[in-house]
């Protein structure tokens, strides 16, 4: 409650220009909301405000920074309190199409007001700092592999709101949305993206190669991710301890061989993995029609059960992840989705993305689909959130980009002691030959 | 002493790691209900059951990957190869999954498997099914790769192997599968195990050091007893670990010798063989040397299938002879 009337008051003080305190009232203030409608209908008129109140000395001091109450011009405002914006709505969302299934996800998501700028929040995040990554590439301070992930931001924030944090998640190269989503900092993400010894594999890494528990990356080898992932499934069920894999892969890995023979294991041993194909259209250049015989990628795990979910929306992301994972946890054994969604980018920063597909259809997308402004804008005619909220929040995130970015061109490369270390785990001292015989590195686990 | 089969000895290793660790546990193909493809897990199965003994379809690069991303999410397995040969359709998993993941992510990601399986020349086998892969894992940084010769190697190596927090590649050979060795009494331990990275002195010497890991060391013995008849001494060194390469036993040897052959059963083009006469090159043995080190490895072709061809594509103990007489010049 202070951090929302801090951040109101904020706007309010840059708008009027005056000094504002803001009293939470929630306590003079019925904060039971009514239930919430079956659909959410016209949206509810803001009430009158009361009247100036007496009790200033009573309030609770909710803009400190630079406000001074002995100045003139003090004014006390009251603001709008919670139980103006509705705070839970149920959504219609797209109905998945099954492989081998009775039925599928609920046709419906619920959406409380928390939720939807969280979703917001961490879409909003990956959003901007891959394009500061994007920048950062184009002033060469990022360089090798950068595969951007913008337009495929629901992909990433349906799936965590689905899952538990104590699940495992493993993906392929586009990966920096998901490193944030399984708890890196933006600013540890882009300092590695930058080479330094803040980044979160402290420089050694890179773009493709990047780590947190219970999130194994990160990898560079088309498809090889698949198979690591059942494995880590298969020791989610050895251990018995109720967890499941998440195992992400591309429309263009999904003709590697590995993948069946993954899925094939995955079946048989019921392992507990959600295979999720983040179908974006385009394996690097090559549209899904001239690379798969069957690009109904849901389909091709063939006795594997399927569903093809709109990667577009969150909300239907969120629904299907969570029956996937149900299924999973039930003992049913592993389950393939597919995500139709989009990427702006090329496939790297070294491709265009326009040599295989029209500018127009990019733009179509950005102004139909795009899944940011989807659920902006499904939160704001349901009267869940303001226009006003929605920009503190981008402002905030501006400035976590930004101050990220600044750390990240500002830190200082890995020292070269660092060169040689982490051969091995738990291992002695040893000594590694240097490009030539008179130089031994040192090598520390 | 007892008197054990290598077969039997890698057998016991696994017994014993699977009963101390309940994170270990072996996948394969046949490993489990036909006891094994060379009956080295002869048992495990009936032991254990299908939790710890898992039999894998004929999926090399799945079942790789497998086992590597059980490692990385906590389990220790020990993931066997028919033979290395078909390691190459998995090799991507070993290299890039494996070996690399603890330098990729500084540290925050370890790998502990084990991928084990028979290497090299068998009989008859012909050229898809007898290569060997020791000079290829051994290029790799990240990797250990071991090549066990005895059965008190194979037991303390495995068991070595199992223990280590890092992906290792260990080499066995078919041909040693059925040999029997003295045991020592303690080798009978539950706790024995064989430091990785730690060449032995099989046989000391003085007139000249032969190099060799796996099957050949029998071959380099052999040999050195022939030779003992004429009064050559040899020092024949069994290398264990491929890599880390145990330069410094090698080098104490030949500031002694001053005489280097090295033998092995792989190709001469990059090999074992080859990594050896460069590091000597750059330590202080080569100013000890009184000749050029020698290398005797398996003939450049791939392996011919009839009987004559395929005795005449590796070393033989008559080549180790020669080849001796040739550096010691007599």
């Amino acid at each position: 409650m202070k951090t929302m009337l801090a951040i109101i008051s904020n706007a309010l003080c840059r708008i009027t220009g005056r000094t504002v305190l803001l009293i939470d009232l929630s306590e003079y203030v019925n904060v039971t909301s009514p239930a919430a409608p079956a659909l959410a209908a016209t949206p509810r008129q803001p009430p009158k405000p009361p009247p100036v109140s007496a009790r200033a000395s009573a309030a609770e001091l909710v803009s400190a920074q630079s406000d001074q109450l002995d100045r003139p011009g003090a004014r006390v405002v009251v603001s709008r309190s919670f139980a103006d914006f509705t705070p839970q709505a149920s959504f219609d969302i797209k109905k998945c199409d099954v492989h081998r299934l009775e039925e599928g996800p609920p046709l419906k998501a619920e959406l409380t007001r928390e939720q939807g700028l969280q979703y917001y929040r961490i879409m909003q995040t990956v959003r901007r700092m891959e394009l500061k990554a994007d920048q950062l590439y184009k002033q060469k301070i990022i360089r090798g592999f950068c595969h951007l992930y913008d337009g495929q931001e629901a992909c990433a924030a349906g799936i965590e709101a689905a899952i538990n944090p104590s699940d495992h998640l493993i993906t392929a190269y586009r990966a920096h949305g998901y490193t944030y989503t399984r708890g890196v900092s933006v600013k540890e993400i882009l300092a590695e993206l930058t080479g330094r010894k803040g980044g979160v594999a402290k420089g050694k890494g890179g773009s493709m190669h990047m780590y947190a528990p219970r999130f194994y990356g990160g990898n560079g080898i088309v498809g090889a991710q698949v198979p690591l992932g059942a494995g880590i499934a298969l020791a989610c069920q050895y251990q018995g301890n109720d967890q499941v894999c998440v195992t992400l892969y591309g429309d263009g890995a999904a003709n590697q061989g590995q993948l069946f023979e993954s899925f094939n294991m995955a079946a048989l041993w019921k392992l507990p993995c959600i295979f999720i194909c983040e179908n974006n259209q385009y394996g690097m250049g090559t549209s899904m029609e001239r690379a798969s015989a069957s690009t109904d990628y849901y389909k091709r795990g063939d006795f594997v059960p399927g569903i093809r979910v709109d990667g577009m929306d969150v909300l239907c992301v969120r629904e299907a992840t969570k029956f996937a994972a149900d299924h999973c946890r039930s003992g049913k054994g592993p389950i393939i989705m597919e995500l139709q969604t989009y990427r702006y980018h090329g496939h790297s920063m070294s491709d265009p993305g326009v040599s295989y597909r029209t500018r127009e259809e990019i733009q179509e997308v950005r102004s139909k689909s795009d899944p940011i402004s989807m659920l902006k804008e499904r939160m704001l005619s349901n009267n869940m959130a303001s226009i006003e909220e929605f920009k503190e929040i981008d402002v905030a995130i501006r400035k976590e980009v930004e101050d990220a970015a600044q750390f990240a061109t500002s830190d200082p490369e890995p020292p070269l002691e660092e060169l040689c270390n982490h051969i091995f785990h738990n291992n002695p001292p040893l000594e590694v030959r240097g490009t030539n015989p008179w130089v031994t590195l040192k090598s520390v686990s | 002493t007892f008197r054990v089969t290598v077969r039997d000895a890698l057998n016991q290793a696994m017994d014993e790691e699977l009963e101390r660790d309940e994170r270990v546990f072996l996948l394969g193909e046949e490993v489990a209900q036909y006891d094994g493809a060379y009956k080295v897990s002869r048992g495990l199965w009936k032991k254990y059951g299908d939790k710890r003994i898992i039999d894998t379809p004929i999926t090399e690069m799945g079942f790789a990957g497998i086992a590597v991303g059980a490692a990385m999410a906590g389990l220790r397995p020990i993931c066997e190869f028919m033979t290395f040969n078909f390691s190459m359709q998995a090799i991507d998993q070993v290299i890039n999954s494996a070996a690399k993941t603890y330098y990729m992510s500084a540290g925050q990601q370890s790998v502990p498997i084990v991928f084990r399986g028979p290497n090299g020349a068998s009989a008859g086998v012909a050229a898809q099914h007898s290569q060997c892969f020791a000079a290829w894992y051994g290029h790799c940084p990240g990797l250990k790769v071991v090549s066990p010769w005895s059965a008190e190697d194979a037991k303390g190596l495995l068991k070595s192997a199992i223990r280590d927090d890092n992906p290792v590649v260990f080499l066995e050979n078919e041909l040693m599968y059925g040999v029997p060795f003295e045991m020592s009494e303690e080798s009978q331990s539950k706790d024995f195990t064989i430091p990785i990275g730690k060449a032995k002195v099989e046989r000391q010497g003085n007139h000249i050091t032969l190099v060799t890991h796996s099957r050949y060391v029998s071959h380099c013995l052999d040999a050195a007893a022939v030779l003992a008849k004429e009064g050559i001494e040899c020092e024949v060194i069994n290398l264990r670990t491929i890599r880390p390469l145990d330069v410094e036993s090698i080098e104490t040897s030949v500031m002694k010798t001053n005489h280097l052959v090295t033998v092995e059963g792989g190709w001469p083009q990059y090999g074992v063989g080859a990594e050896i006469c460069a590091r000597i090159m750059e330590g202080p043995a080569f100013n000890y040397l009184d000749a050029p080190v020698t290398r005797v490895t398996g003939v450049d072709i791939p392996m011919p299938y009839a009987k004559i061809l395929e005795d005449n594509s590796v070393p033989q103990i008559k080549d180790v002879i020669f080849s001796v007489k040739k550096t010691l010049n007599v």
